[in-house]
């Protein structure tokens, strides 16, 4: 269905290549997943099946693509829109009609299908993807997960023979990110469509997958087979994986279902240790941020109603929830950039949005969904001053941050140029480039491969050891189990649930990770814990 | 009959044709009840689609339009008959400028006709504003022949560039706070443009690879014949159309060169432009038909032209009963068409 020959990639002559030697061929009604570090060429890779690369990025392409005999080189990726359905990284960057219905059908009026048949086959997608209920509905009023939907189901009306996803669940919440999944893997059963498809968040996806193309980076030849096979020596795997093969399950699990069947008598033998599991916690002491009875409104809409909650030095907050539950909304009251409707904020006793911006720094610091809108510069060094002259701070302060954060990193190289994982250091840097005592992230590791979360995860744990506070909003449930010391659920604009991570992430099914779903009902949340457990039984 | 929209083609008929009766007259009356009619039927016929807020946007643009209007008037052209209001501070100016004079004594005609004239001017933007709020340019564009449709599709994209800008410096400006700089005056305006422009571009190179890859802009096989009868169909066309305005519009212009040229240019654009869309092998989804409503609904706007144009020429004061009841009846008239499907509220 989908063949790769020898394919190469390069953006210029002299350019390093990004993709070197891939020989692949994917089969119909495969579930393919492509994974690999940031950077690695993943985007590159499901790009060129439709022909967006070269067509449109430029650069030199040498090898074949063909799809389903069409080679990419004489195709342009619109005379393959018959063929391939491809969704990019950003739902809502791909919509050009303003209602949903529209938007399913335009690629079938751009095919030159009948009326009837179009009718038919958006009424059949508007049931196959749950849509029906927002099918008059403005394309802006969607949540994440419905865009995410629409945007599937927009390329799947004009009936595809393979479908390509670029990240379809890293901006979603674990619930939406299930919705979205689910639906993929009945297409492939279902339908026999083929799906190749990148994912940051193996946890959420490995164990769906027939077969992976690992791509290591760095011009080394890219590896393709069946999944089980891939994952056993995958640089990159998720919490199910690594507890398998640390325990030295075989074959490897990649479902939560099948570790737990293995895992059987471990925790046979763990429950009878009465201790297993540690308790982390920051004793909480002295209270440096505190919102009371906040409400947060946006005209009519009301983001936040009657929150109540305190951050004390050294804890690091998880704070979760679907898309759309009034995160964002409560961070960005902490840094001033919401006026609250009703009730208090307080960041070491002053008011946040009545703060001028160079005293805020001083009080909190956010880094936002997308770091690149902290980074304006033209070179990391210029990034670097800049931060230093805005937050008066010592010259030199933030290159060195970033020194520490993100080793190795040329002082010339464009912020716009660097990974998703290094820009995140640099927008981190240039905030804690003014000391605030209170450090808030949002959505931290959108597009961040293990290796850089691991990395995230030392950085928090050393800022709380400093004595910051930290809160991060995220949908990674991995993350927050490995490094928050409490867990703030909040739906609706309410708090909902408030306690150690250990209690509110094991108690829930949508937030629970997969460590502690094998180990049910013991405490354990994190592979370390689990592997610390399996060496020391005692 | 019930929950259909109709043709955005009649609305915008409708609106134009109530837009032309307001270029004729500058009786408030009239100018009033134009806007009137506008919003009562935008009241009962809008959509809840993003554009459909539109109107209210377009009535405040009226409003400083008037205000606009009416300070020119004082400032520039007070000198009306009648007895004096007020008197501005007056200069005027060297002859190389036209000897024009700033200022002076304001009457309350001047002041008057100032506002009358404004109101014409806002009564047409609210016609349009109706228009649009009434059927989206995108609803528009799914009946724009097939030829032009890819243009058409540029500009709507083009169109939305406002609104995400808006949202975007909105972040920007987040930004800034965060980074301690100030979030306001002149030094944050300097930060705000570059990132605000790189982020527009950013976002149409994406949208336009998304349209790529769904197949925007497949191109039929076509026999080079064809394509260039089609080109010189069109041109003609276009040529023989201006002609024959030239004709109708101009004084002591031959009458052969009226309707004729205008006719036979009117056909071979419309030849042109089929034999153009046959080249994109697009289709529509649930195109708009044209039924008995769309008829009436241009009918009455129409009509309300028709009863202006004919009853007088321009700005003769006073509400003659002709255009009033015309206007009454393409308020109503517009009522008769089916209600709108309502969108359940965001």
């Amino acid at each position: 269905m989908i063949r790769f020959e020898r394919v190469g990639f390069r953006y210029a002559e002299e350019a390093a290549p990004v993709l070197a030697g891939v020989d692949l061929e994917i089969d119909e009604g495969e579930l393919c997943l492509v994974v690999g570090s940031t950077g690695s060429g993943k985007s590159t890779l499901l790009r060129a099946v439709n022909g967006l690369v070269p067509h449109f990025t430029g650069g030199i392409l040498s090898g074949r693509v063909t799809v389903a005999g069409r080679d990419t080189r004489d195709h342009p990726p619109r005379e393959l829109a018959d063929v391939i359905g491809y969704v990019g990284q950003d739902p809502r960057a791909g919509f050009v009609t303003d209602l949903v219905e529209e938007e399913l059908a335009y690629g079938m009026e751009s095919l030159g299908l009948a009326a009837g048949v179009m009718r038919r086959r958006v009424e059949e997608t508007l049931d196959l993807l749950g849509l029906e209920g927002v099918r008059d509905r403005p394309l802006a009023t969607l949540s994440g997960g419905q865009a995410q939907r629409v945007a599937i189901g927009s390329v799947l009306a004009a009936h595809p023979r393979a479908l390509v996803l670029d990240e379809p669940t890293s901006a979603l919440d674990p619930v939406g990110a299930e919705d979205v999944l689910a639906i993929l893997q009945r297409l492939v059963h279902d339908l026999g469509l083929t799906v190749l498809l990148a994912e940051h968040r193996l946890e959420r996806v490995v164990h769906l997958a027939d077969s992976v193309v690992l791509l290591p980076g760095g011009g080394r030849p890219v590896v393709y087979g069946p999944a089980g096979t891939i994952m056993a020596t995958s640089p990159v795997a998720p919490p199910v994986v690594r507890l398998g093969r640390a325990a030295g399950w075989s074959p490897l699990p990649l479902s939560v279902r099948d570790a737990r069947r293995a895992a059987a008598p471990l925790r046979a033998r763990l429950a009878e240790t009465p201790d297993a599991g540690t308790t982390r916690g920051a004793a909480a002491s002295s209270p440096m941020a505190a919102v009371r009875g906040l409400e947060v409104r946006y005209g009519p809409v009301t983001a936040l109603r009657g929150v109540d909650l305190t951050v004390s030095r050294g804890e690091v907050v998880a704070l979760m929830g679907r898309n759309g539950a009034g995160k964002s909304s409560l961070l960005s009251t902490l840094v001033g950039l919401v006026r609250p409707a009703a009730g208090r904020a307080e960041v070491l006793g002053a008011v946040p949005h009545e703060l001028r911006a160079r005293a805020m720094v001083r009080h909190a610091g956010l880094v936002p969904q997308d770091p690149g809108d902290l980074l304006y510069a033209e070179t990391v060094a210029a990034e670097c001053r800049a931060a230093d002259r805005d937050m008066a701070a010592p010259e030199g302060t933030c290159r060195a941050l970033f020194g520490r954060l993100a080793p190795g990193v040329a002082d010339a190289v464009h912020p716009r140029d660097l990974s998703e994982g290094q820009r995140l250091s640099l927008a981190l840097a240039v905030i804690l480039t003014g000391r605030p005592p209170l450090v808030l992230l949002d959505e931290p590791t959108r597009g961040l491969d293990y290796a850089a979360k691991a990395r995230l995860v030392e950085i928090l744990g050393e800022l709380a050891g400093d004595g910051h506070a930290v809160v991060l909003a995220t949908h990674d449930v991995e993350l927050a189990a490995e490094v928050a010391t409490r867990a703030v659920v909040v739906a609706e604009g309410e708090v909902v649930a408030d306690g150690p991570v250990e209690e509110v992430l094991v108690s829930s099914p949508a937030f629970a990770p997969q460590v502690s779903k094998i180990f049910a009902p013991l405490p354990l949340l994190t592979v370390a814990q689990a592997t610390a457990a399996l060496r020391d039984p005692s | 009959m019930s929950g259909r929209q109709l043709h955005p083609g009649a609305w915008w008929l409708w609106a134009l044709g109530l837009a032309t009766a307001a270029t004729r007259t500058t009786s408030p009356l009239l100018l009033l009840l134009v806007v009137a009619a506008t919003g009562l039927v935008v009241a009962v016929r809008r959509t809840r689609e993003p554009w459909a807020g539109s109107y209210g946007v377009f009535l405040r643009l009226g409003l400083v339009v008037i205000v606009v209007r009416v300070v020119f008037w004082v400032v520039f052209a007070a000198q009306t008959p009648g007895p004096p209001l007020f008197t501005l501070p007056s200069v005027t100016l060297p002859s190389w400028m036209a000897g024009t004079r700033i200022g002076g004594p304001v009457s309350a005609g001047g002041l008057r006709a100032g506002l009358y004239d404004g109101l014409r001017l806002a009564a047409v933007l609210v016609c349009l504003g109706a228009a649009n709020a009434l059927a989206s340019p995108s609803r528009l564009l799914k009946a724009v022949p097939g030829a032009l449709y890819e243009m058409g599709v540029a500009v709507v994209v083009a169109m939305t560039f406002a609104p995400q800008a808006v949202t975007h410096v909105r972040r920007v400006r987040a930004a800034h706070r965060l980074r301690g700089r100030p979030d306001r005056g002149l030094r944050a305006v300097r930060g705000l443009v570059m990132p605000v422009v790189e982020g527009a571009l950013e976002r149409s190179v994406e949208l336009a690879a998304a349209m790529d890859s769904r197949g925007y802009g497949r191109t039929a096989a076509v026999p080079p014949g064809r394509r260039r009868a089609t080109a010189a169909l069109t041109l003609a066309g276009l040529l023989a159309v201006c002609a024959g305005l030239y004709g109708l519009l101009g004084q002591g212009s031959p009458p052969a060169l009226g309707a004729p040229p205008l006719v036979l240019g009117l056909a071979a654009t419309s030849a042109g432009l089929w034999l153009g869309g046959r080249r994109s092998p697009r289709t529509r989804y649930r195109p708009d038909p044209w039924r008995w409503p769309e008829w009436v609904v241009s009918a009455c706007g129409a009509a309300t032209a028709m009863a202006t144009v004919v009853t007088y020429g321009t700005g003769s004061p006073g509400p003659p009963p002709i255009p009033a009841a015309a206007l009454v009846l393409a308020a109503a008239a517009a009522l008769v068409s089916a209600p709108p499907v309502r969108r359940e509220p965001a």
